[in-house]
């Protein structure tokens, strides 16, 4: 700038900087132009901090429906709901016994859409827990958690108890009967440690269900300490722990190579027609032939192993599933009010007093024996899940659905027996009673070991070491036992949620309940 | 961390450890010493040290009309009082299966959440409840009665009113 012309030539500068500005720091934040090219595709991607997490390219055979269903995509999207409702939820509640209740009250009558807000989160949070599920029946039936994917199947595994925890933690707050008769049995769960302590007389010098209920509680019942615990856990705590599991989930997606696909995955996809153009708009290069070979020419206008760029085919997957699961959540709020019942009475409990749905299967099972039912079962389920990876070392079969030997046929036939022996083992029970019934002094510990829930799983046990046998293959006798356990876990949950009413008594339907 | 090349040291006489090693390996000992110290002590932080209940021992006094074998419950309270001929107890109305509070009736004690049902003298007759309902201590004080729902007693104690 020269002196000579002065202040105007400044002042003009300036002016002219002002109208650039809006464009400028639009560059600024956006480096690329619009993504017209692949490179300027793959450096949107890469050059954005929320979206580098995907890949840059995307295998054509992770972008089918039906690799995934977008039960993944699903599950964190309604986590976000979650997480977006749930801040607006904290504006208005007050976790103090009673003043929890009314501020929920005043949330659903009062406070502007705050029904509405309630709602959602509620739906998302059940969306949340039916995605996740489903998500680990998907990866588990595509035989997806195989190497080098074992790590992200344990972290999956991992993500699935965080998220029932949540539900479990939210499920106290409002501080009606439902909440406060639930959290009771929830936390004398996990003092059910006792039922063997005290039938060997060592609970004064070991008693861990002691421990853990009070560490639970903060108390010895259910009252402010416990609020107070369970609302840190359930804002802070653990969605803390799910966002940091959830980050370790999505980046080894990545590094481990992108989603599990079949080894022809490229014969079976065929040709990429219309997809977007890859690499350049016009051809640099031209081929001639050298040599006439047998089976298919060289992938000319393909991209590297099939693959399509992330934006946008990616991208509108995903944001596809995002839209599908908002408006799910949304639809199912609207007609649908999350439930509240009277202000909690720690004098007379309700009957029945439910958990949410997705714990009713093992409500089922506590009621034959709160150890067994609560944390044996549960426990060897967990364990088990984390187990396939590392016991299943085949290579048949990955990627597709219900990959391996057997295939479909056995999930079927496996489908079928898990279903006549948990209506077996349950219409038995429900008919004839169970041990302590007949033997009223039966010793505990041998209830505790014998009881419908250890005798299903047995069931289920020794029935997939015989396809394991069979088939001489861990991954036949993993379908088998999982889809087994998936039987269970429905029969069980649809009895505890239908056929269950007072003093959880059998009922053939809700109508037959006894008035109250 | 020393720069030069050395000679080549016996097994006897190994090179001594570096001073800034030395130093830095102290002060990394120090900081993960004292940090697992702290957290250690930190670990005792979700136990209560006292537990916010309110006081489990409490003074009644019967009604006149109760009959032999019905059950007295004192509001807000989770202890049936009984009298009889032997004298007067109290029963847990806590289940001992999963902490719901039972239904005393004619033919014992019921609970809503699971079905457990209990005898009339609390002992567990089915259902999943591992124990009977526990005794609880009763005693007199003047015409009052004291229960304490924090001492049990052995099934069948009676306390003479």
């Amino acid at each position: 700038m020269s002196t000579t012309h002065g202040d105007r030539t400044a002042l003009r500068d300036l002016w002219n900087n002002l109208r650039a500005a809006p464009r400028r720091i639009a560059a600024a934040a956006f480096r690329t132009g619009a993504p017209v090219t692949d490179r300027a595709r793959s450096s949107f991607v890469f050059g954005n901090v929320f979206l580098h997490i995907h890949p840059v390219r995307t295998h054509r055979w992770s972008l089918r429906w039906t690799t995934t269903l977008g039960l993944g995509v699903a599950a964190a999207a309604a986590f976000i709901i979650t997480l977006v409702t749930g801040v607006l939820l904290m504006f208005y509640y007050k976790p103090y016994p009673d003043v929890a209740y009314h501020s929920i009250k005043d949330i659903h009558y009062v406070v502007p859409t705050g029904r509405f807000i309630r709602n959602l989160h509620r739906w998302a949070a059940n969306v949340m827990v039916i995605a996740v599920l489903a998500h680990m029946a998907r990866v588990f039936y595509t035989a997806a958690y195989r190497p080098p994917r074992e790590f992200n199947w344990l972290i999956g595994l991992a993500l699935l108890v965080v998220t029932l925890a949540l539900s479990f933690t939210g499920y106290l707050l409002p501080w009606d009967q439902l909440a406060y008769w639930a959290i009771t049995i929830g936390a004398n769960i996990a003092q059910s440690p006792r039922e063997l302590t005290d039938a060997l007389g060592i609970t004064h010098v070991f008693d861990p269900g002691g421990f853990l209920r009070e560490l639970l509680l903060g108390s010895d019942t259910v009252g402010e300490e416990a609020l107070i615990r369970f609302y840190v856990l359930h804002v802070m705590i653990l969605p803390l722990a799910l966002l940091a599991l959830l980050a370790v989930h999505f980046w080894r997606i990545r590094k481990d190579g992108g989603l599990a696909r079949p080894a022809d995955a490229d014969q079976r996809l065929g040709n990429a027609a219309g997809i977007s153009p890859v690499f350049t708009a016009g051809p640099v290069k031209t081929y001639h032939l050298a040599a006439v070979v047998e089976g298919r020419t060289p992938a000319v206008g393909q991209g590297p192993e099939n693959t399509v760029p992330s934006m946008p085919h990616l991208f509108i997957a995903e944001c596809a599933v995002l839209m599908l699961t908002v408006f799910i959540c949304l639809a199912l709020s609207l007609v649908s009010d999350a439930p509240l019942k009277e202000l909690a009475n720690p004098n007379v409990p309700e009957n029945p007093a439910k958990a949410p749905w997705y714990f009713l299967g093992l409500q089922e099972l506590v009621s034959y024996s709160a150890l067994a039912g609560g944390m044996i079962v549960p426990g060897i389920v967990v364990l088990g899940l984390g187990l396939i990876p590392f016991l299943d070392r085949e290579h048949a079969g990955s990627g597709t659905w219900f990959g391996g030997p057997g295939g479909g046929r056995l999930v079927l036939g496996s489908a079928v027996f898990g279903l006549a022996a948990v209506l077996a083992v349950e219409a038995f029970a429900i008919r004839f009673g169970w041990l302590r019934q007949w033997y009223a002094h039966m010793p505990q510990p041998v209830i505790t070991a014998i009881n419908p829930g250890t005798v299903i799983a047995l069931i289920y046990a020794v029935y997939s070491l015989r396809v394991v046998k069979h088939y001489a293959s861990a991954r036949a006798g993993a379908v088998a036992l999982f889809t087994c356990f998936v039987c269970g876990f429905v029969v069980l949950t649809v009895i505890g949620v239908h056929f269950r009413g007072p003093n959880w008594a059998f009922y053939w339907s809700p109508a037959e309940w006894p008035g109250h | 961390m020393s720069g030069q090349s050395q000679p080549a040291r016996s097994r006897l006489a190994p090179e001594p450890v570096p001073r800034r090693d030395l130093l830095g390996m102290a002060a990394w000992s120090a900081f993960f010493g004292s940090l697992l110290f702290a957290s250690i002590g930190m670990l005792r932080l979700p136990k209560a040290a006292v537990v916010a209940s309110r006081s489990k021992k409490f003074r009644i006094s019967l009604p006149r009309s109760l009959s032999a074998g019905e059950a007295y419950v004192p509001p807000g309270r989770n202890v049936a009082v009984f009298q009889d001929a032997g004298g007067v107890y109290a029963i847990s109305l806590v289940c001992t299966h999963l902490g719901c509070i039972v239904k005393p009736g004619p033919q014992g004690f019921e609970c809503p959440c699971h079905g457990s049902h209990f005898g009339p003298d609390g002992s567990v007759l089915g259902g999943p409840a591992p124990r009977g309902l526990p005794w609880r201590a009763v005693s007199m004080d003047g015409n009052d009665l004291i229960i304490d729902d924090d001492a049990t007693v052995p099934p069948g104690t009676k306390v003479k009113a």
